[in-house]
């Protein structure tokens, strides 16, 4: 199991919490595993999200590894000038 | 792709300063720009405005326009009958042509083709629009009360609470701790409310772009961008067409600063291309570029931080409160994210509110929403410095984001540079020079994001050994002199024998915007895998003309020799011995690669600038100004240093000159260089650049972005001068002379 950071506005629609637990060992499973457990979610996964694992941050990537010990941030999706 | 890319190295020739690839085509007009291609039977394209910042539009009857002689094809949003999937798509086509509604002054309403450009604008006036004028709303305090005048129905997010306007799209709130808990500990608490302008990027080529759509479907697009492979893809999903139908072609390009990272005219010249059958060549006027391209947000923002009387953070709050022009942005969302990032807070929480008003679509502007939120975040650290007699580096010191600090975004970060730029601030000899009467001295540090991304480089070892690398990015801070540079760094050759071009969209694969300050860091990462493809292929070659095992053979200063005494005794293959025997060894030689680079690592710098304010006028010169930020590894030096430079410069322009001005009938009043006031080389100090090397791990040569970090801290750093000079704090940008002079007098 992997722990998930979620930003503020994000963890209003997951229960109210700002860390969830997710089985996923790669990038793609994990953003999987969040639209499956957490339905509230979808309208901003769907709209696009980076994630931060271990200090990183990661835009596409499915197959980035992710391991149990991982610190794994969802942020918004990123964008520069 | 590797997480820890970095290896330790002697360099050849990256670290050098050799002259620019595209200088003497620049200075002598003979290179490309937007608006410098011509073809046969090319007509002019305009574009009708909206007068009004708001208004529906009833009826637009234009049969007047189409029977002018000349007039070959008008367009309006009737004619684009495809409607895009993608929200970010469509609010894209929504910006370049209304469709019920004008949502800003200048926004386009319809645009005709013609035989010549008097033509085409004499049919624009014959182009008759009923328009129904709404109520308006330009500021993003007024715009987010529940009784504003509404922009859009149905828009809003699920993450906005209830209560508020609907122009109010989006919230996100990030941080950690308990704020509370925090200001209780502190000595003091300070909390102010910020206001910024909306400015522009002030490109000096206007966008411009040569549309052509053949019968047969396919098209061609001369075009001036910061992305060909987005102008070809936002095109075909609003045209409808398939984007391979369509070549999009990069020129040169004479500035984009994040605000050519999307399209305005394109979609429409393609359009009445389609329409005339003929090219269509369309070029904004400067008015226009003003009013219906993609300025900043104009923001108001809410901080709130604790202080210990030895200069310890103890809590810290933010409201971002953003307008991104008619359509939903994501500014306030990166002003939340970056405004605390360069400081280790146990307890900070910070919302962004994007917000919609009657202006043009907000689009990047270097380092977007972070400038501002810097300008109010530091401007209240230096604040608590003054009132705590505390000294402004030593205290960003005492409070520094380091290794393994959580950022006030999320994440712990990993190895990065904000404290080697402020002791280096701290070492210089600007920090300890004496001041005159009526300057002051300000700091200030900054934050922002790098971005790797979609990249594409083929290398091609030409029959004479010269070396023809294309990269599928446009030019805008010197690409082609770095790829060029790596390039010969890895292959071992000389960087004249290396020529780097910008390809069109028909000759890589897809490539991600020039955007992000993720050019010299993801192309470059290409093109040294490029060229180590190439290497191997080479190696090949020659141990096939030796007749021995490719793993006998290494690549050493620029040539193929065999391993060691037990590969034989040959001499060395150049690379250009190789390319001559390439047809009989297996043909032409090429190397490429393809990646979606990742973990491109965050950037910091401190800035410092004295300022001298006149206490007749409140008029704000600007002494001395030093930048400090930390290039990972800088590939070519004068590069860097002029992006250093030119951030720090167009910071300075955004925080005592510029502004957009709307009337109280919510039409832009300052469209033009005139009265829009950029900074000329004669309001300026020289800025001294110095480039920190701290080694990004997650590229081969430790290369970080540096284009966007050096326009977060000048806002805050100038703001904080001029408090230290003139003794009063100003906390609404720009700080004009009037402004400042009436706050001189209200002390």
């Amino acid at each position: 199991m992997v722990a998930v950071r979620l930003w503020g506005a994000l963890a209003e629609l997951a229960d109210g919490t700002p860390e969830v637990e997710v089985d996923a060992t790669n990038l793609r499973e994990l953003l999987a595993q969040l639209e499956e457990k957490y339905p509230a979610l979808r309208p901003q996964l769907a709209r696009g999200v980076s994630v931060s694992i271990d200090g990183k941050i990661y835009n596409d990537t499915w197959a980035t590894p992710i391991r149990p010990d991982s610190e794994v941030v969802l942020l918004n999706r990123l964008v520069g000038g | 792709m590797a997480k820890d890319e970095f290896q330790t190295r002697e360099f050849k020739v990256v670290g050098t300063r050799p002259l620019r690839p595209d200088g003497i085509d620049k200075v002598t007009g003979r290179a490309r720009f937007g608006a410098d291609m011509t073809v046969p039977g090319m007509l002019w394209g305009a574009v009708l405005r909206s007068p009004h910042a708001h208004a529906r539009i009833k009826n637009i009857d234009t049969s007047a326009a189409e029977v002018m002689k000349g007039v070959k094809a008008v367009v309006t949003r009737a004619d684009f009958t495809h409607q895009p999937d993608d929200p970010s798509i469509s609010d894209i086509l929504d910006n370049c042509m209304a469709g019920e509604k004008a949502l800003y002054d200048g926004h386009a309403i319809a645009a005709v083709a013609a035989t010549s450009r008097s033509i085409a604008r004499a049919a624009l006036d014959a182009i008759q629009v009923d328009f129904e004028v709404l109520p308006h709303v330009i500021d993003v305090d007024e715009a987010m009360k529940p009784g504003a005048p509404v922009l859009h129905k149905g828009r809003q997010q699920e993450n906005v609470p209830e209560g508020y306007s609907e122009n109010v799209l989006s919230r996100t709130a990030y941080g950690h701790g308990e704020p509370e808990t925090g200001f209780k500990s502190a000595d003091l608490v300070i909390e102010r409310i910020f206001k910024t302008a909306a400015t522009h990027q002030g490109y000096i080529e206007p966008h411009a772009c040569l549309a052509t759509m053949g019968a047969d479907g396919q098209g061609d697009l001369w075009v001036c961008t910061q992305g060909h492979y987005m102008v070809r893809n936002t095109c075909a999903a609003i045209l409808g067409i398939e984007a391979g139908k369509l070549r999009v072609t990069a020129s040169e390009i004479g500035g984009g600063f994040g605000g050519k990272t999307t399209v305005f005219l394109e979609p429409t010249a393609l359009a009445l291309s389609r329409k005339a059958g003929r090219p269509v060549k369309m070029v904004m006027t400067r008015d226009e570029c003003f009013r219906a391209s993609g300025p900043t947000s104009s923001s108001s923002i809410t901080i709130k931080i604790g202080m210990t009387k030895d200069g310890k953070m103890t809590a810290a709050t933010g409201e971002y409160r953003y307008q991104n022009g008619a359509f939903l942005g994501m500014n306030a969302m990166l002003g939340a994210m970056t405004g605390f990032a360069p400081y280790d807070l146990e307890h900070v929480r910070t919302s962004g509110w994007e917000v919609v008003t009657n202006r043009p679509k907000a689009a990047a502007y270097r380092a977007p929403g972070a400038p501002m939120a810097a300008f109010a975040v530091e401007s209240v650290v230096d604040e608590l410095c003054q009132k705590l007699n505390l000294d402004p580096i030593e205290t960003r010191l005492k409070n520094a984001a380091r290794e393994g600090t959580r950022a006030a975004y999320g994440p712990t970060y990993p190895a990065i540079g904000l404290e080697a730029t402020l002791k280096a601030a701290q070492n210089h000899p600007h920090w300890s020079a004496p001041l005159g009467p009526n300057q002051g001295r300000g700091v200030a540090c900054g934050f922002w994001f790098n971005f790797g991304g979609d990249t594409c480089v083929s290398l091609m070892i030409n029959p004479d050994g010269t070396v023809s690398l294309s990269e599928g990015n446009p030019d805008i801070g010197g690409s082609r002199a770095s790829m060029s540079m790596m390039a010969a760094e890895e292959l071992g050759i000389p960087l004249e024998q290396v020529r780097t071009i910008i390809a069109d969209t028909g000759s890589l694969g897809q490539n991600d915007v020039t955007d992000g300050s993720r050019v010299t860091f993801a192309v470059g990462l290409a093109t040294i895998k490029a060229a180590r493809h190439a290497i191997e292929i080479m190696k090949q070659r020659a141990a096939m003309n030796w007749g021995i095992d490719p793993d006998a053979v290494e690549w050493v200063d620029g040539a193929a020799q065999p391993a060691g005494p037990n590969a034989g005794k040959f001499p060395p293959m150049s690379v250009a011995e190789i390319a001559a025997i390439a047809s009989k060894t297996g043909g032409p030689i090429a190397g490429h690669h393809e990646v979606t680079a990742e973990g491109a690592g965050v950037s910091f710098a401190t800035h410092m600038v004295d300022t001298e304010v006149d206490p007749e006028t409140g008029a704000v010169k600007v002494l001395r100004y030093s930048v400090f930020q930390d290039a990972g590894k800088a590939v070519h030096p004068a590069y860097v240093e002029g992006q250093f430079q030119g951030g720090a410069v167009q910071g300075i322009g955004w925080a005592l000159n510029e502004e957009y001005i709307y009337g109280e009938d919510g039409r832009l009043q300052n469209a033009g260089f005139l009265d829009y006031r950029i900074p000329v080389a004669s309001d300026l100090p020289m800025i001294e650049p110095v480039i920190l090397e701290i080694p990004n791990p997650g590229h081969p040569y430790g290369v970080r972005g540096v284009g966007e970090t050096s326009i977060v801290p000048p806002l805050a750093a100038i703001a904080n001068s001029v408090s230290r000079g003139a003794g009063v704090r100003l906390t609404s940008l720009p700080m004009s002379p009037p402004k400042v002079l009436a706050a001189m007098k209200a002390q």
